[in-house]
Order: structure tokens, then sequence, then C-alpha cells
């Protein structure tokens, strides 16, 4: 039913643009009419532009000749007088010249800003950890909860944990593509994130479609190398294993108005947990969620957000060869506040985050019948105290009803325990491409808590994309 | 359900559309605030992403910004690679076309002049350098001229009904400023060939139009902060290169400056470097002026 509801709301919000688009179908004839004009002038400028530049070049070749132009200071190098004057000579003969010439083409431009030509751009995150803990962190598990592959903790001592590698482009001036592979510790090689998106839909829709990050929450849509501890909070990972990603079709509508707000939809194939095993014919997922933020004033701004997930499970397996066949529900309101003297986060800044989880798993396990409410949230602040150094706190629990007599023992049992985890981090970076992380961890997510202590460093490399809010 | 979702639509439809046929202006900026608003009017209207005391590499992308984005029809920003660590994620989230990079709605004032320091080694060994060049070209006043050309030329293409309007206010604009750059030439005299330090290597525009010579700056690389060790290297270099003073951009972090200042017994001296950096840099004029004041009363200490 809900599924139902959220397919047509999707739908509808799709129709509901078209009409309007409609009405306004003469008024878009008439802009095209103007922009054909305009590209075309734009056109026998851009030949005439190209004449003026080699006219130019040449020129400049000339005087290159007569006077090879000193290089500028370089800074740590002390110049000469002579090299420091001869630069502003220049630029003072160049202006006068433009005012005799009105017609003069502007000089010529930069050379674009471009990743690598028409080569996609390609960057690379690198990853390690070194882990030594109290316990096997491989046998923990998180009670009350029938979790996924990839919600445990990373190995202990030394391993890679996740390095990706991604290539991004501008297809044409419509679409953009983004395709990210994710190396695991035993070698195999896999497609975290391949989608392509829109770039110029009108009125602010944006669509994505492919295997990509579910929207919903906040840290779910950000890769884990983004995350502000080393690891993905306790409810992430029982409830989302980690985080949602799977294959589908996103819209987004962001709304005209000076308060930041914006609606989302997704539908998704449902094979990525909670969801397994592609149920409603590879339509097993959807969500739905609405983001809104602002400033606060010159020193800090918020993000809100209010999720909703509904996934169907078909045979869901886990490694214990448990079965789950049913549905899950899961809500998530997120709050995250940001603050910086002025807003110039370089030397201090503080970033608080904060989300809450309430949900319902129902259906069979091991075929029997069972309906369970979870509820789960994490706080988690970060400071940065100096230029380089950051610190951060992180407090995080769950609690699952329980399933009733007939699965009692079962991984749906709690046995009356309520899993919490309580972290600190410190952080340094070398740059905002490199960085080093210890982080301490006192997980009493399984009956037996474990303490953990966590070294990680974290590169990137390539044109990399700047990161979310 | 639907009938609410259409409501709501069109309702946000109508409140897309502008009930006055202003411009509406992104700007990266302050500078290219200011410049937009010298030659637009009363025609345009501006939003300015960034003030005087945020460090224009290091901008979060705030969701105040991205919703501005959404509702621009050009960003004036300083362009070869200064926004890249913020700008391409406010477009991404936008989804604005008319302000998509290539398109008419998307200005850059880097593209309009010479750069310096086109770097012949792109490795991120050497900090933060920029493809393109040195892109803090508003550090030279004379700058400005070809861009407000540009600029003109632009929001013509863009608004056409208000061609004339912008023309002549840029003509306008480029009698005063060539004016008031003589002026501010003159009085800087005193400043041709003076030694100096800086925080950032972002002053190279400004020390070519004064004949100022930066001795050294105070960053190893650009954009890594400075170890005590590196400045005590920096101390070394100021030993036998003496410097009149060290400067630093208001939004930096004043302790490097500071330690020079004292260690090496020279005034440090704040300069604005974008309108409202300083709270005599008030509009792009006074941004000049105040620059040459505070480096003029530097040299007196």
């Amino acid at each position: 039913m809900n599924r139902l509801i959220i397919s047509l709301s999707v739908a509808a919000a799709l129709f509901a643009a078209s009409p309007a688009l409609a009405d306004e179908a003469s008024d878009l004839a008439a802009i095209k009419a103007q922009l054909g004009a305009m590209n075309a002038k734009i056109h026998s400028l851009e030949v005439r532009l190209a004449k003026a530049e080699g006219d130019a070049k040449q020129a400049r070749a000339q005087a290159a000749k007569s006077a090879r132009p000193t290089a500028v200071a370089s800074g740590t190098a002390p110049s000469t007088g002579q090299t420091f004057d001869q630069p502003a000579t220049q630029v003072a003969q160049a202006a006068p010249a433009q005012e005799v010439t009105p017609d003069a083409p502007p000089p010529p431009p930069a050379a674009p800003a471009s990743n690598n030509a028409f080569n996609p751009g390609i960057a690379a995150v690198l990853n390690g950890f070194y882990v030594a803990s109290s316990r096997d962190t491989q046998k923990q598990t998180i009670r009350g909860v029938d979790t996924g592959d990839e919600s445990g903790l990373p190995l202990r001592g030394f391993s890679l944990g996740e390095s990706e590698v991604s290539l991004s482009a501008n297809i044409d001036p419509h679409l953009s593509g983004f395709l990210d592979f994710s190396m695991q510790d035993d070698n195999s090689l896999s497609v975290e994130e391949a989608y392509i998106q829109t770039k110029d839909l009108p009125d602010g829709l944006s669509i994505k479609a492919g295997r990509f990050l579910s929207g919903i929450g906040y840290l779910n849509e950000r890769h884990s190398h983004d995350w502000q501890f080393s690891d993905a909070p306790l409810p992430y990972r029982a409830f989302l294993n980690s985080q949602y990603g799977d294959d589908g079709l996103q819209v987004r509508w962001l709304a005209p108005t000076d308060q930041f707000l914006e609606f989302g939809a997704e539908i998704f194939r449902g094979d990525a947990y909670p969801a397994a095993n592609a149920a409603h014919g590879g339509q097993g997922t959807v969500t739905a969620f609405v983001h809104t933020g602002n400033d606060i004033n010159d020193s800090s701004s918020y993000l809100a957000a209010l999720s909703y997930i509904h996934s169907r499970a078909q045979n869901r397996t886990d490694d214990e060869g448990n079965v789950f066949t049913g549905n899950d529900d899961l809500g998530i309101g997120s709050f995250v506040y940001k603050w910086a003297p002025g807003g110039n986060p370089t030397v201090n800044n503080l970033t608080l985050a904060s989300e809450v989880f309430y949900g319902r798993e129902e259906g069979l396990f091991n075929g029997t019948g069972f309906g369970q409410n979870r509820f789960g949230w994490y706080a988690q602040g970060d400071y940065q105290f100096m230029p380089q150094w950051s610190f951060g706190l992180r407090y995080a629990g769950i609690d699952t009803q329980a399933p009733g007599p007939m699965l009692t023992g079962s991984p749906l049992d709690d046995f009356g325990h309520s899993p919490r985890a309580e972290t600190a981090l410190l952080e340094y970076d070398t740059s905002e491409f490199g960085r080093f992380r210890v982080q301490y961890t006192h997980d009493e997510s399984d009956l037996k808590p474990n303490d953990e202590i966590l070294f990680q460093y974290t590169v990137i490399y390539g044109p990399h994309g700047a990161h979310r809010y | 359900m639907r009938k609410i979702l259409i409501g709501t639509a069109l309702a946000a439809l109508a409140l897309s559309t502008p009930a006055h046929a202003n411009l509406s202006v992104f700007a990266c900026e302050p500078e290219w605030g200011a410049l937009s608003s010298e030659i637009g009017g009363d025609k345009v209207s501006i939003y300015t992403a960034t003030t005087g005391a945020q460090d224009p590499h290091q901008i979060q992308a705030r969701p105040s910004l991205i919703a501005k984005a959404r509702t621009a029809d050009v960003t004036v920003c300083d362009g070869a690679e200064l926004e890249i660590g913020w700008l391409p994620m406010i477009l991404q989230q936008a989804g604005n076309g008319k302000i998509a990079v290539g398109q008419p709605g998307a200005f850059d004032a880097t593209s309009y002049v010479h750069l310096l320091e086109q770097p012949t080694r792109l490795d991120r060994a050497e900090g933060d350098i920029h493809a393109a060049g040195n892109p803090h070209i508003q550090t030279d006043p004379r700058m400005m001229l070809p861009i407000a050309k540009a600029l003109a030329a632009r929001f013509a293409q863009l608004d056409g009904a208000n061609a004339a309007y912008y023309g002549a206010r840029q003509a306008d604009f480029e009698k005063r400023w060539t004016a008031a750059v003589a002026k501010w030439t003159a009085e800087a005299a005193p400043l041709k060939g003076v030694n100096i330090a800086v925080q950032h290597h972002a002053w190279i525009y400004m020390e070519n139009w004064l004949g100022l010579h930066e001795v050294v700056p105070l960053e190893p690389k650009p954009g890594v902060p400075p170890s005590s060790g590196y400045l005590a290297e920096v101390l070394q270099k100021l030993q036998a290169t003496p410097a009149k003073f060290v400067i630093r951009a208001a939004y930096e972090d004043d302790r490097p400056s500071a330690f020079i200042a004292e260690h090496a017994n020279i005034p440090a001296v704040t300069l604005p470097f974008t309108v409202g950096g300083t709270d005599g840099a008030k509009d792009l004029f006074s941004l000049y002026q105040d620059t040459i004041n505070r480096m003029l009363a530097g040299l007196k200490k």
C-alpha cells in the first residue's frame, strides 16, 4: 500500500510538471527562437574571436622574440629589481592598447578548466586500516536485528577497508555520468555507483538513473570516505547495512525559494539490504524525502531532512542461513548544524549531526510470523580546534521490540540488551586530500562489549568532486 | 493527492516567475558582486555568496547557496578553479541549466585577463595550485576595466532590453575607474620597490601594479599552513633580505603574520583583499583606497 502511494506520488509529480509546462509552450517557442538567433550570433562572434586570437598569438610570438617576458617571481625565489618591474610594464602597456581599439576582442581566455581534455575525471580514494580490538570484530553481532553482510566492524589487524576509483564526466550538455568501483578486502571489485544524471531540466527538476546511493537520511548519500567518522553509526549499520544503494530511478525537485527546500522520491530494484531479491517485479523499494536548510546567521547554518524507505525482502538470507520474507519500513529524521566563525571554516569549525530512526519489520522469519518495531538514534559532533586538527565524539544506540516467544534466541531477540556504542576520534589532515585518524570505540552492540582502536589513512587523488554540505 | 501536488507545482511556478524583469546575479565573491552592481545598477538583483571574512577557496556548499543558485540568471565568479572546492557541488545540486558551465549565464572574470603563474608542472605536491594560473586578479584594479566591459556585454546578451543601460553604466564606470586608478597609482608611489612578506601567495597582481617586491610567502606551498620550522626559515630569509611589512588578507589566520611581525620586528598589515574585508572597504572604490592607505601606514611604522 505504502509502495503504491509513493509510486503514485512520483508519477503525479511528473504529471504535475507537464501540464504546467504545456501552458507555457508558446513562451517556450518564443524563447527557443530567440536562443536560435543568439546561437547564430555567438557562432559568428566565435569565428571572429578565433581569427582575432590567431592574430594576437602571432603578435605575441613576435613580441616574445624581441623581449622574452621574464618569469614572474615565484615567491620563494627572491627576484631582482628588473624581474618584478617587467611584467608590471607589460600589463600597463596592454591596458591602453585595449583603450585605443574599442572593438578589439578580449584577451584570449585562459586555458579552459578541464579535468583531462575529453577524458573523464578519474579519481582514486585509497584507504587503509589498522584495528586492535578486545574481541574478534568478525564475530560481534548487533543484538535484536537480522543484519546484512556489510553491517560489521572492520577486520582486526591491517586491512585496506574500501578503496575506490571513480570516473566522472559530462556526457553532453544535458547529461552527466558517474561510475565508482569499490575494491574490498577480499580482492573483489564491485560497482558502488553507476548513474546518469540530468543537468538542465527546467524548473528545478533533476533525474538520476542507474545504481546510486539513496538520498534518504543525511549520511546515506555520502561516500564512506566523506563521513566524519571511520565507520557508519550503529543505526545505519543495523537497519541499512551501513548505507542503502541499489539500482533505480530518482526524481528531485528544488523549490524556487530562498529557503532551501528539496523534495525527492526514488524507486529501486530492491536487491540491497533491507530489501532482497527484487520483489514486485524488480521494484522492491520505494523512498521519499524532503530536505530543507538555510543560514541562521553569518556563522551558522543547518540542514534538516525527513525520509522514508519502504522495502520488500523476499527470502533474504543472512550469513547463518536465517531466511526473512516480509516488509521493512523505516522513517528517518535528520538534523545537521554547522558553525564556523564568520562562515570561514579554515581555522575552527564545528559540525553537529543527529538522526533518529523509527521503523518496523514484519513478515516470516524462518517461517515464523512476527512484527517488530525498531528505534535507533545517534548524535555526533566534530570540532576542528586548529588548522588540520579535529576531534569528534559520537553516541549511538538502538532498541528493538521482542519478536515473540517463537523467535526467542534468534538474531531478532536482543535478550533484553540495548545495543550502544560510544566513539571518540582524533583527525589530522595533511591537506584537504589526505588525512590520518585514530578512533576509539566502546561498542556494546553485542552482549559482551568490544573495545576497539582503529588507525586509518584516507587519501584522494585526481579531480575529485566537491563535497556535499 | 494528485490535486494537491499539481497545486503545489503551479504555486511554485508562479513563485518562480519574477514580477520584475531584473537579472538575478549570483556573485561568488564580494568584488564581483560590487562590479555587477556598478554595471547592473538597479536592473539587477545581486546575491553575494561569500563575505570578506571567508576564504574563497574553502566555502561549504551550504543549503542557502544552493537555494540562491536555483533561481539565479547568471553567476559572476572569479573562475580559474578558485571556486572548484564548492561551486561545482552547488551547481549540481541547484540543477539550474542557465548557469551551467559553458552557458551564457556562467561568467568567469579570469577569462578576460591574462593570468600570471600558469604552472608548467601540475602536481599536488606543489600545494593548492591552479592549472589556469594565479586566480587572485582582483588585487590589481586595472583588471576591472576589461572585465567590466565583458560583464556589460554579458548582461546585455542576457537582458537585451537593458543593453543600452548596461553599456552606459560601463562607460561611466570606465571613466571614473581610470581616474581612480591614476590617483591610487600616484598615491602609492612610495611603495615602489618596497620589499614585503605575504601570508598566502595571493598578491602577485597587486605587486605587479605597484612594483612591490615579495621576499617570501609565509606558506611553504600555496594553501599549506606554515609549521613553526618553516616560519623559522622565513625569519632567516627576512634577516638576509629585510621586508618593510608583512601582509595578510583579512580572512586569513592572523597567527603566522603576527609571529613574523613580532620576531622580524616589522609591522603586520591586514589588507581587505575584497569588498567587506575591512570596515574601510565598503565598495569597489574604497577597497583599493583602503588597501593603499593601509600599506602606506605600514611603511611609516
